[in-house]
């Protein structure tokens, strides 16, 4: 083997050393999209969910990721035959992928429900709605959170 | 009792669709957040919201640490008939608290 | 080809001059603009909307306890003051104000635990308390959309202009006075928010950063704590008279209790 051929494995196999090193130490405070993923399987009972009927509103621009607020509507007639039976709401990257899951039916008479949601960091979100006829259809929202300037020092 | 604000419309024409406006003071302590001391308060929140239209449950939510502090919850209901909505919230720590209004529903 | 794009960049030129001078210029009365004006549009709709407003939770205790009886007196504020629209409509107006019986000024919080003291026989409500705090909204909301309108006594000038002294003093590890953001770096970024002015007419407010409902003073020791100083106690002098100060630099703008702010 060349010198220059060593220098080359050496320094890779350094490389990758030190990043299982560095993965291996970082804290799982925060969910990941795979869980969001897992989250949502829970929910739909492992039925695949189509991206349509659903739609996520939420600000564009978020002062404080302790209190954002979001609206979910989902277009359906919501009569016995034909209503959204319930809202699931998901976050990939707070310390847990659960926001709400809220239960309608045909008393609801318009699929919508507002709340006001705690985001950890810019990530992405799903709302999942699910139909009396047992389909799954969703809508995806990636939000970008700063955080306050000034940290208190001791609440009162 | 936490305080509670309810907000919908005293009367409506039977089949209107109604907003529902729900606010509850509550610190939803997430079980993630260290103390004054820097030992992790425990979690405390609110874990379901349920709301019953003269005794029949028309809406209900399941509620997980993202929601924020003093949750707010809008939602939609049917007018049908006249008579009395109970909104209920249960949470950790044995919380449980219930509010009532009064609907007047007219014919349409 | 050249003209359009000469013309347009001298435009360009002309527009980060205009914001850099605005910037940095000393507040110019006609350009005050509530903190709100600094919000995203949903939390301005959070303020606005007395059904989305979380402060009103707070408001809503304090209209309990303006009913309920305190102290050994068995009065409730109704007792003395009836309807709370009619008699305290203006009041939170002219805090903070001196007052003649403890001969020093006093912010509305403090007025109210000097009236439960004298008239109620009650014991003080603890700064910052769920109790005080929904009083203070409950009275200050009764002025929401008068102007701020400081009394015009010595006494009070006296104090403003200690505030003043202060407000424009730098303190802290990271050595800056209020002025160094609030009148000289507004609508600059600090961190991932926007500088606002440092008004204060819309507190007691319900502040998403705290979860919760808070006074100017605590607002005041956050920002202190932000540049690293040692805070004053609740209730300190210093504290007082910055609230003078900036109750007279915020005269004429519109109270917006209860606000909500990042």
């Amino acid at each position: 083997m060349t010198d220059i051929r060593r220098r080359k494995l050496l320094a890779a196999g350094a490389g990758a050393g030190l990043a299982a090193v560095t993965l291996s130490v970082l804290p799982s405070a925060r969910a990941t999209p795979q869980e969001m993923a897992a989250a949502i399987a829970k929910f739909t009972g492992g039925a695949a969910h189509r991206p349509g009927k659903v739609n996520f509103d939420i600000a564009q621009l978020i002062d404080n990721g302790n209190a954002v607020p979001v609206t979910i509507s989902v277009d359906s007639p919501m009569t016995a035959a034909d209503h959204v039976t319930a809202i699931g709401i998901f976050n990939e990257r707070n310390p847990s992928t659960d926001i709400a899951i809220f239960t309608l039916g045909p008393r609801a008479g318009k699929a919508q429900v507002s709340t006001r949601i705690r985001l950890a960091t810019s990530q992405r979100l799903m709302a999942v709605a699910r139909l009396s006829d047992g389909s799954y259809w969703s809508q995806a929202v990636d939000v970008i959170v700063t955080l306050a300037a000034c940290i208190e020092g001791e609440a009162p | 009792m936490a305080r509670a604000l309810v907000h919908m419309p005293p009367a409506a024409k039977a089949g209107e669709v109604i907003e529902i406006r729900a606010l509850i003071s509550h610190p939803m302590e997430t079980g993630y957040r260290p103390g004054p001391d820097g030992k992790v308060l425990a979690r405390d929140i609110i874990r379901r919201f349920s709301c019953r239209y003269n005794g029949e449950q028309v809406f209900s939510a399941e509620l997980h640490q993202a929601i924020s502090a003093n949750p707010y919850i809008g939602f939609f209901t049917v007018a049908t008939v006249s008579g009395t909505l109970e909104f209920s919230w249960e949470g950790d720590n044995g919380f449980a608290q219930t509010e009532k209004m009064a609907i007047t529903v007219s014919a349409s | 080809m050249k003209q359009p794009v000469a013309a347009l960049l001298a435009l360009a030129i002309a527009a980060i001059s205009a914001v850099a001078t605005i910037g940095y210029a000393q507040e110019p009365a006609g350009e005050r603009k509530s903190g709100a004006e600094f919000m995203s549009p949903s939390t301005q709709a959070m303020q606005r909307d007395d059904t989305l407003n979380p402060g009103m939770l707070w408001v809503s205790g304090g209209e309990a306890l303006w009913n309920k009886p305190a102290g050994s007196s068995g009065k409730s504020c109704a007792s003395c003051h009836g309807e709370v629209l009619s008699s305290m409509r203006g009041v939170a107006a002219r805090f903070p104000a001196f007052d003649a019986g403890s001969k020093m000024v006093v912010n509305l919080a403090q007025r109210i635990n000097l009236c439960r003291e004298r008239k109620q026989q009650a014991a003080p409500l603890r700064a910052e308390s769920e109790e005080l705090l929904g009083l203070e909204s409950y009275v200050a909301m009764q002025s929401r959309g008068m102007p701020v309108a400081p009394p015009q006594d010595a006494a009070l000038a006296a104090a403003a202009e200690r505030g003043r002294k202060l407000y424009f003093q730098r303190i802290g590890q990271l050595n800056l006075s209020c002025a160094n953001c609030h009148d000289q770096r507004w609508g600059k970024r600090l961190a991932g928010s926007t500088i606002p002015q440092g008004h204060a007419a819309a507190y007691p407010v319900y502040r998403l950063e705290w979860q919760a409902m808070g006074s100017l003073q605590r607002r005041l020791r956050n920002c202190m704590s932000g540049v690293r100083a040692e805070l004053p106690p609740y209730g300190a002098p210093e504290l007082v008279e910055l609230e003078a100060y900036l109750a007279l630099r915020d005269k004429g703008m519109a109270i917006e209790t209860p606000g909500v702010r990042p």
